[in-house]
């Protein structure tokens, strides 16, 4: 990429800082500190702005390159990437947004915490969204990592990707602490719409390329990419041995699961007022991902067409520069006005999804930090020194926003710190794991804990140890940390687990944990505290 | 019901539910700092609602739901202390985890109102969510196990795989259009009621001065 790229590239993503950094300072500046204004923006946005808001959260970068990058090097297989992330929103829609919304106060702990009433279980529900919230911010890290050295045509030292990830990691902080959820809404749905409106333009000149033909659009992706009418169907990517297939499966498991424990998902519904307009956010986003999704499609058989797999895969492997190659084409090419133009704007938009999903998963983490795991130990301690007054919701209040900013400065550190340790590992890839992990530790006990009368503590406990444990045990001994060319440690080999997901496994290893730990359960479950969680979450009484 | 953790193993106080709005004044006999001002807003409700909400509904069984008594004696402005509140209902002695509106929301769970609503989530949730999970399996094991079928061609370059795909955005939206008309029209009037109902009944239960003895304005007059 020539310097031309790059400096208007790197002056549009300047404006978007600029813009998202007024942004913070003017949702920062009539802040009170309240615990209800910083996790949850006041609950006061319209399902219409959530819905952008929740888009903006989920439809990150490595689905803007990835997806459209996979479906341009290996046709079909990445179209079911496109699926999994969309249906997965029926599971939220179903059976968590309107619940969850009833039930919690700002953090998936609180759900599960206010069925069992154990400091150890929202303890243990805290630990479970912190894992994940990392492991994705981590993703996300990697990405911005990576997509500034693709950017600047691959051939830049670790200097820059160090800056790169060192940058995102004190812009996301500096969003959370001085603005709060109110500053990361905001920044959501700029990203959203920026994304949405760079999507749709080259979506739209890739269709009039082909003047509205889309089965012309296929026969010429299918015969460029060089494997004819295979191309169209499964088996490129995954079509290998067993082990590939049950990857696949793995994965496809993991994606469709996984959306519904996402914890910073879930702490988006509660910046509404009521469940009502929880389920409208969702039917809104629902819409806004499903067209997103069509048209990473639309983006990833027009790159095939028209720049091509092999030049695609010169430039990256992984074919993460699918997209920008197709925006410099559509423009006109590489020397033309048209082509830089668009070139940038992708690259900008690409650094401006990264930005708004690491905010927002930055923020659900710290809030799992502050109310969960900071509130609880305070409180038990409390209890031992015999204040009985401690616990009062109120009087954490402040102190616990407090917490939240700092948690959200050390969850950085750790971010930047880890990004830079896993700087080689596939974003999608990664990305896949951390909903991997949510599907196995937080999706369980969250259900259980919502429909099952008999649920009891211990069974609360084993469900999110139970899932958490194998999952990332599975990971450590899997081909990605250890004995593969491309693994976190090439050196050594102590894999056992021959799978890159551990979707299959752990997810029903949850939910039997959760199971086994309830029928085993000494303690009754109660049935009041059932009758009562069923009464919240479907009327909304009670909810905060 | 036994308190579940056994006498030894029980807590030293009752743990405050962290998130509840009500703040816990048991270790503060004096109750709250504040006077008593009525937290809800008023909201008129027809005359014959009001009647059926107040009068002294059908118990719960084993509950020891012992129904609302029409006239309220002059309420205290403070909650009660805790343990006497909980030895007054009778349904959870001696457990460290009551709280004081356990009763009324064991109440509204045995009405048929809420039965209903709940009967009407579930009887879409469940069918509709086994349907669409089943969907999207089979369209996942059809493309690893069966990616020859997937591949046959249907229409010009279009096989059976890309209209599976599409199919699969199709049913989303449709599902979702679905469950979101069916919300809005056969449950959410039925819950703000319920939810309007467990409000009113839930001040009662915390000790606050009944709307009654402080009659709601009736908008209009």
């Amino acid at each position: 990429m020539t310097g031309e790229h790059q400096k208007l590239a790197l002056l549009l993503f300047c404006a978007f800082v600029a813009l998202t950094l007024a942004i913070t300072l003017w949702a920062g500046r009539r802040r009170h500190g309240s615990p209800e204004e910083f996790y949850a923006g006041g609950r006061l946005f319209t399902p219409m702005e959530n819905g952008f808001a929740i888009s903006g959260d989920y439809m990150s970068a490595a689905s803007f390159l990835g997806i459209s990058g996979l479906i341009a090097l290996y046709g079909y297989d990445g179209v079911l990437y496109s699926v999994g992330f969309l249906v997965a929103w029926l599971v939220v829609l179903l059976f968590v947004a309107e619940l969850v919304r009833n039930c919690g106060r700002f953090t998936l702990a609180d759900v599960v915490a206010s069925r069992l009433r154990r400091p150890q279980v929202r303890f243990a529900a805290g630990i479970s969204s912190v894992t994940v919230s990392v492991l994705y911010l981590v993703a996300q890290m990697v990405g911005a990592g990576s997509l500034v050295a693709l950017l600047a045509g691959g051939h830049t030292g670790t200097g820059a990707r160090t800056a790169a990830v060192a940058g995102v990691g004190a812009l996301m902080v500096t969003y959370v602490v001085l603005g709060g959820m109110r500053a990361t809404t905001w920044i959501q749905i700029v990203k959203a719409v920026l994304l949405l409106a760079g999507a749709l333009t080259l979506t739209v000149l890739v269709l009039l390329r082909f003047h509205g033909d889309v089965g012309a659009l296929l026969e010429s992706a299918a015969g460029r990419s060089g494997h004819g009418a295979d191309f169209l169907a499964p088996g490129l990517a995954y079509g290998g041995g067993v082990t590939d297939r049950l990857d696949f499966l793995s994965l496809g498991i993991a994606l469709v699961l996984g959306t519904a424990g996402l914890p910073h998902i879930l702490a988006r519904f509660y910046t509404v007022p009521t469940a009502t307009s929880a389920r409208r956010s969702v039917v809104w986003s629902i819409g806004l991902i499903g067209g997103f999704y069509l048209m990473t499609i639309v983006l990833g058989f027009g790159a095939a067409a028209l720049v091509g797999g092999d030049a695609v895969r010169a430039d990256d492997p992984s074919g993460n520069m699918a997209v920008p190659l197709l925006a410099l084409d559509l423009g006109g090419g590489a020397a033309s006005t048209g082509g830089t133009v668009l070139f940038a704007v992708v690259a900008a938009v690409a650094f401006a999804t990264i930005l708004a999903v690491v905010a927002g998963i930055t923020l659900a983490s710290s809030a799992s930090v502050a109310h969960d795991l900071y509130a609880t130990v305070r409180r038990s301690r409390a209890r031992r020194r015999g204040d009985r007054t401690a616990g009062d919701a109120d009087g954490a209040g402040a102190g616990e926003v407090a917490v939240a900013r700092v948690a959200a400065a050390v969850i950085g550190a750790l971010a930047i710190g880890l990004g830079l340790l896993a700087r080689d590992l596939n974003v999608a890839f990664l990305v896949g794991l951390a909903f991997a992990v949510a599907a196995s530790a937080n999706l369980p006990v969250l259900l259980y804990a919502l429909f099952w009368r008999r649920f009891t503590a211990r069974g609360a406990l084993w469900a999110v140890y139970g899932g958490l444990g194998p999952a990332v045990l599975l990971v450590v001994f899997s081909p990605v940390v250890s004995g593969s060319p491309d693994a976190l440690f090439p050196g050594v080999d102590f894999h056992v687990f021959p799978l890159q997901n551990p979707g299959l496994v752990s997810v029903p290893l949850g939910f039997l944990a959760g199971w086994l730990g309830t029928v085993t359960s000494a303690e009754p479950a109660d049935p009041v505290r059932h009758a009562k969680t069923e009464v919240r979450a479907l009327t909304g009484a009670g909810a905060a | 019901m036994n308190n579940p953790l056994g006498p030894e193993e029980a807590p030293p106080a009752p743990l405050h539910d962290p998130w509840s709005d009500r703040p816990d004044w048991s270790g503060r006999p004096d109750g709250p700092p504040w006077p008593d001002v009525s937290p809800w807003p008023a909201r008129s409700v027809p005359t014959d609602r009001r009647e059926q909400l107040y009068a002294p509904a059908a118990p719960a069984p084993g509950w020891g739901w012992d129904g609302w008594e029409p006239e309220p004696e002059p309420a205290p402005a403070v909650p009660p202390p805790r343990a006497a509140e909980s030895a007054e209902s009778g349904a959870r002695d001696g457990d460290a985890w009551a709280e004081p509106d356990d009763d009324v929301y064991l109440a509204v769970h045995a009405t048929p109102e809420f039965q209903r609503v709940r009967r009407r989530y579930r009887r879409f949730v469940v069918p509709a969510a086994l349907a669409f999970l089943a969907w999207y399996l089979s369209y996942v094991v059809a493309a690893t196990v069966a990616p020859e079928l997937m591949g046959r061609r249907v229409a010009g370059p279009v096989n059976v795989a890309l209209l599976a795909g599409l199919g699969q955005f199709a049913t989303t939206f449709l599902l979702t259009w679905a469950y979101a008309r069916h919300a809005r029209l056969r449950r959410d009037p039925a819950a703000l009621d319920l939810r309007w109902d467990i409000a009113m009944r839930t001040r009662r239960a915390d000790g606050y001065v009944d709307s009654r003895s402080n009659p709601p304005r009736e908008p209009g007059r």
